[in-house]
């Protein structure tokens, strides 16, 4: 067993127009993987096909049985209510909600695992603020804080650092390393390119389909990535109904 | 004027009426839970939903009223059914086509109301129409006021049960989503504890006026607290006072209770929006803006 999450032509289609199609393959255990392509690739959708939040239109995903629960999303940051009121510190907490459940008591120790979270981010002291007087930086450190917290085997993350500075990117870029070396599962939505080839062995080139997927370098050549370009500009609104065979 | 000449005029009224107790004690029930009812709903935009729903009551108050005169068993239960058959059919629309939540709450809301002032127009008078409308907070008897309490406590109570999903469905969905976690359906149970929490106000306060109590010192709280818990603590405050004040100025002025207590609570958020400690609009411009070192 050592596949983390195996793919079978999986498809995902927004009133019918596909946004994945035909997409098969596996993410290995302990892997540490760059989700790449244009936007409007079906890199999100592909996240969201592993989690779930999306129906499949066509396939399947199948996560290992002893990872699923294991499980941890950082989705985009638009999909966050930053605004809503709620303490950092309570946000961090979250990442002890498979041992609370949405009823058990959030005890002692979790709060002290909170805290340290906050530390290992570089947010010392910062747990009775309010989520939305943090800058955009600072508040990506809460959400990795929170995966911290949740110390999980399997891990997704959506343009993690679209907006943030680049000191913080590197320090996060660190931890996702460190987990790497820990033996998890990373997958990580990306676009900046020289980010990928330095930090990420494996990568996946979308384009609604599988472009490359592979060794980083191997992935990111030049004719792959022209071939990217080529495809996610084409919509044709009376395009005929897709025949592919599942492979 | 002393403080003391001022003491009897605030209490007089309720130590020689019963029903002004009575009221009292109602404001007191439906202030607590519809504190927090409010502050959530102010937090996940849905301050429009709570009116929608209270115009959904109407038709199953009507029918209620038309087949058991007026009973507040009857009444109740009619209008809790119309408002959870609006509420799932929304919900159902919304799962079903790509029409947003609040566009299809407007449309069986207001499907809702017509066929409600229908009912009654045909079958009662207007009075009986205002009096859905608008409640009557001073004709609350024993009964009414168990019934009050009861369902209050039940909606206070089940609010602490689901708080915490209910939270994390409105600030961060797709956490919630990624564990497993159900957030339809404590949306779902969320809109019953609304239902619920109106259909407790009607009696009192009438469809119309029940969501007054719970929106404005809803909305008016977040000029005073920053926290959820701070924010639902000011809100219940303020919903007594303006319930105990309403009473008063209904009383002495002979004005209608209902709007009147409404109308206090309508007083607070002005008050708050102007000189609030949070953005208030004359506190910000005016005040000295101090700021620290980091």
């Amino acid at each position: 067993m050592n596949t983390a999450i195996s793919l079978e032509n999986v498809t995902v289609a927004y009133r019918r127009h596909p946004a994945l199609h035909h997409l098969s393959g596996s993410f290995k255990r302990a892997s540490l993987t760059a989700v790449i392509g244009p936007n409007g690739a079906g890199k999100s959708s592909l996240l969201n096909a592993i989690t779930g939040a999306v129906p499949l239109s066509d396939g399947r995903v199948s996560v290992a049985p002893d990872l699923q629960p294991s499980l941890a999303y950082l989705p985009q940051r638009t999909s966050i209510d930053r605004s809503f009121p709620i303490r950092v510190d309570e946000l961090v907490q979250l990442g002890s909600w498979r041992k609370t459940g949405p009823f058990g008591r959030v005890s002692r120790a979790m709060r002290d695992a909170a805290d340290h979270a906050l530390a290992a981010v570089g947010l010392e002291g910062f747990g009775a603020r309010l989520v939305g007087e943090l800058s955009a930086g600072q508040f990506q450190r809460v959400l990795f804080a929170r995966l911290l917290l949740q110390d999980a085997q399997l891990i997704l993350l959506d343009e993690p650092f679209n907006a943030v500075d680049e000191r913080t990117t590197a320090d996060m870029l660190a931890l996702v390393q460190r987990w790497h070396g820990e033996g998890r599962t990373v997958i990580a939505v990306l676009h900046d390119m020289a980010q990928v080839r330095a930090h990420f062995p494996e990568a996946l080139l979308l384009a609604r389909e599988q472009i490359s997927w592979g060794p980083t370098a191997e992935v990111l050549d030049e004719s792959h990535l022209a071939h990217a370009r080529r495809l996610s500009m084409a919509w044709d609104e009376e395009a005929a109904f897709c025949v592919r065979e599942a492979a | 004027m002393s403080v003391l000449s001022i003491l009897p005029l605030a209490v007089d009224p309720f130590i020689e009426f019963g029903f002004m107790r009575r009221a009292l004690v109602a404001c007191l029930a439906l202030a607590l839970c519809s504190g927090p009812m409010g502050v959530l709903l102010v937090l996940r935009r849905m301050s429009l939903v709570g009116d929608a729903m209270a115009h959904a009551l109407l038709p199953g108050a009507a029918i209620g009223f038309l087949l058991a005169g007026f009973s507040l068993g009857a009444m109740s239960a009619g209008s809790f059914a119309a408002a959870m058959l609006v509420a799932l059919g929304s919900g159902a629309v919304v799962r079903l086509t790509p029409q947003r939540e609040d566009a299809s709450f407007a449309a069986f809301y207001l499907i809702a109301l017509a066929s409600g002032v229908m009912i009654i127009s045909i079958h009662g008078s207007s009075v009986d129409l205002m009096h859905v409308l608008f409640g009557a907070i001073l004709a609350v008897d024993d009964a009414a006021l168990l019934l009050i309490a009861s369902v209050t406590s039940v909606v206070l109570a089940s609010l602490a049960l689901i708080y915490r999903p209910l939270i994390v469905e409105c600030c961060d969905p797709g956490f919630l989503r990624a564990l497993g976690g159900r957030g339809g359906l404590y949306h779902f149970l969320f809109l019953c504890l609304l239902v619920a929490t109106l259909v407790s106000g009607f009696q009192a306060l009438g469809t119309l006026m029940g969501v007054g109590l719970m929106m404005l010192p809803a909305v008016t709280a977040r000029f005073w607290a920053r926290s959820v818990g701070g924010m639902a603590a000011v809100a219940v405050l303020l919903a007594f006072v303006a319930g105990y004040l309403g009473l008063l100025v209904s009383y002495y002025a002979d004005l209608p209770s209902g709007p009147a207590i409404v109308l206090v609570a309508g007083a607070f958020y002005i008050f708050s929006l102007l000189l609030g400690r949070h953005e208030g609009i004359l506190s910000t411009r005016f005040l000295r803006q101090v700021h620290k070192e980091f």
